[in-house]
């Protein structure tokens, strides 16, 4: 792209990395021809904090809590991927009852992601309100964290062995309020948002991904289901019991914008079928698997994936028989969701630069890591 | 003929659907019972903070002025951030035996990243967690804290 000759009409544009609609430090070189654009480059690198670099120095309990901090969306998921990882490495696995745990704060915090994506996204598109109806149930869902975890955003509640703490007594109560106020308000997002004129007109057919781009590309979660790839590690290669819960892997072969949109709605709904489902069968027994004080993995590799609320997160462990990890690797989702938006953007308008930004669900900070 | 159809069925669903959102809008502007949003800095006694809130890390002490750290320093492992600095200092006891204990629980505040490794790891269960949560102070220096109390002492085991 460096060496490309500007014609006459062309030229490049900055977008970010202060920009509101990139959620986040992301500096987006846009080749422009008028309003047309040729080419884009994004520039990754402003919230690099090498979250992978220091996992190397701290041991193997205590780096989980970084990982938090790369999508703080999917912080439970996060927590989740590297605690499996290393339980393969000990051979230990989780009591029954921390996996059910799991999976409801695995699925609370894939609700309250698409719904901050939801409200952020009619925001990105000019519509206000949305975001203050998208809060009210994600508040409900901080609050659920709050009290049993301890905090609101970066749990650091998945552990080797288990989970930190029981659950709050008041934790079944509560979720079952959630699911009820949610089942009633989900109508509200159709009529706010997904039958607006406005809405329509800047997603239906924009941003078209095809299955065979998803693929190349790398995307998953629901950018690729979108496009009509089937690649639900839950359901591909289930872990802490998917296996036994019935949900469907939501699918859309259009491909576009509204595609993606559909889909992260359809996908509340599976989150809310499977809390259904476990919120009464919560197992009696022991939380957590005592391990020792430091935890030491035999020498070897070890790789354990996840489906967090954007896509496919791998964690890969390389030990060399020490406390610390010899070597930490995180395949994070938003990472190779970005590359979507090369091939998207190609030939597109720059208006609709932002809602294929907002539809791609971008988080910054797993991006850089 | 059907473009101008289509032309007006656009504007006509433009209308009704902004109208169809609007409807939502009014509804909770008529219902203000249904409204969530807290005044927070005035509502600061009714408002209600979970008892598992991490918000800083307390050394509780008991009516006699005594703790349970023994200075064994595994939280000052176990913290990913160095936020925990433990200092110890040799006594004699009265029957003339060295002993180590615990002198100063230092606690930087500004490093803490509320992980709850400390808490986790320590044997004793000496520290936990308040639900504190309002630490903006004009001044850095107040953020290193001394977590024990001047003169306070170990608390001896059970008789």
């Amino acid at each position: 792209m460096e060496t490309k000759d500007i014609k006459r009409d062309e030229f490049v544009i900055n977008v970010g990395p202060q920009h509101p609609s990139t959620h986040g430090v992301l500096r987006l070189e846009l080749w422009l021809d008028g309003e047309d654009i040729i080419d884009s480059k994004p520039h990754l690198g402003y919230i690099h904090r090498g979250i992978e670099k220091m996992s190397e120095a701290l041991g193997y309990k205590q780096f989980i809590y970084l990982t938090s901090r790369m999508d703080y969306l999917s912080a439970h998921m996060n927590n989740q991927a590297c605690s499996l990882a290393i339980e393969k490495g000990l051979q230990v696995e989780a009591p029954p009852r921390a996996q059910v745990i799991r999976v409801l704060m695995a699925e609370l915090s894939r609700l309250a992601s698409h719904q901050l994506w939801w409200g952020a996204l009619g925001l990105d598109l000019g519509a206000v309100s949305p975001f203050f109806y998208a809060f009210r149930e994600r508040e409900m869902i901080l609050e659920i964290f709050e009290e049993t975890c301890g905090s609101r955003l970066t749990m650091n509640y998945i552990t080797p062995g288990g989970v930190v703490n029981d659950l709050h007594p008041d934790f079944v109560k509560k979720v079952k309020k959630l699911i009820e106020q949610l089942k009633g308000n989900l109508h509200e997002y159709d009529q706010l948002l997904t039958g607006n004129a406005i809405l329509q007109a800047r997603t239906r057919g924009v941003g078209k991904l095809t299955a065979e781009d998803a693929i190349s590309l790398g995307c998953t979660g629901p950018v690729a289901r979108a496009s009509g790839v089937k690649c639900d590690v839950r359901k591909l290669h289930p872990y802490d019991g998917y296996d036994k819960v019935d949900f469907e892997e939501v699918l859309n072969d259009k491909g576009d914008n509204f595609a993606r949109y559909w889909l992260r709605i359809a996908e509340m709904e599976q989150s809310i079928r499977i809390i259904e489902q476990l919120i009464d069968n919560i197992p009696e027994g022991s939380y957590r698997e005592k391990l020792k004080g430091v935890v030491k993995l035999p020498a070897g590799e070890y790789y354990q994936r996840v489906e967090t609320a954007r896509g496919e997160l791998g964690v890969y462990i390389v030990s060399d028989g020490k406390k610390e990890p010899y070597r930490v690797r995180f395949r994070t989702p938003n990472f190779s969701n970005l590359n979507a938006l090369r091939p998207m953007l190609k030939g597109a308008k720059i208006g609709d630069m932002v809602s294929m930004m907002a539809t791609l669900d971008l988080i910054i900070p797993d991006i850089d890591r | 003929m059907n473009s101008i159809y289509q032309y007006f069925r656009a504007i006509w669903y433009g209308f009704s659907s902004l109208w169809k959102g609007m409807m939502l809008t009014g509804h909770y502007l008529v219902h203000p019972k249904k409204i969530l949003t807290e005044q927070y800095p005035e509502n600061r006694d009714t408002l209600y903070i979970p008892d598992r809130f991490q918000g800083e890390v307390v050394l509780p002490h008991d009516e006699n002025n005594e703790h349970l750290c023994t200075g064994c320093t595994i939280c000052e492992m176990n913290c990913p951030n160095g936020s925990i600095k433990i200092i110890t200092q040799q006594v004699v006891t009265p029957e003339g035996k060295k002993k180590k204990e615990l002198d100063k629980w230092v606690y930087h505040l500004g490093l803490c990243t509320f992980c709850g490794q400390c808490i986790d790891a320590c044997p004793q269960d000496a520290i936990k967690m308040s639900n504190a949560f309002e630490h903006s102070v004009y001044d850095r220096k107040v953020l290193t804290k001394v977590l024990n109390q001047p003169g306070s002492k170990l608390k001896s085991a059970k008789k």
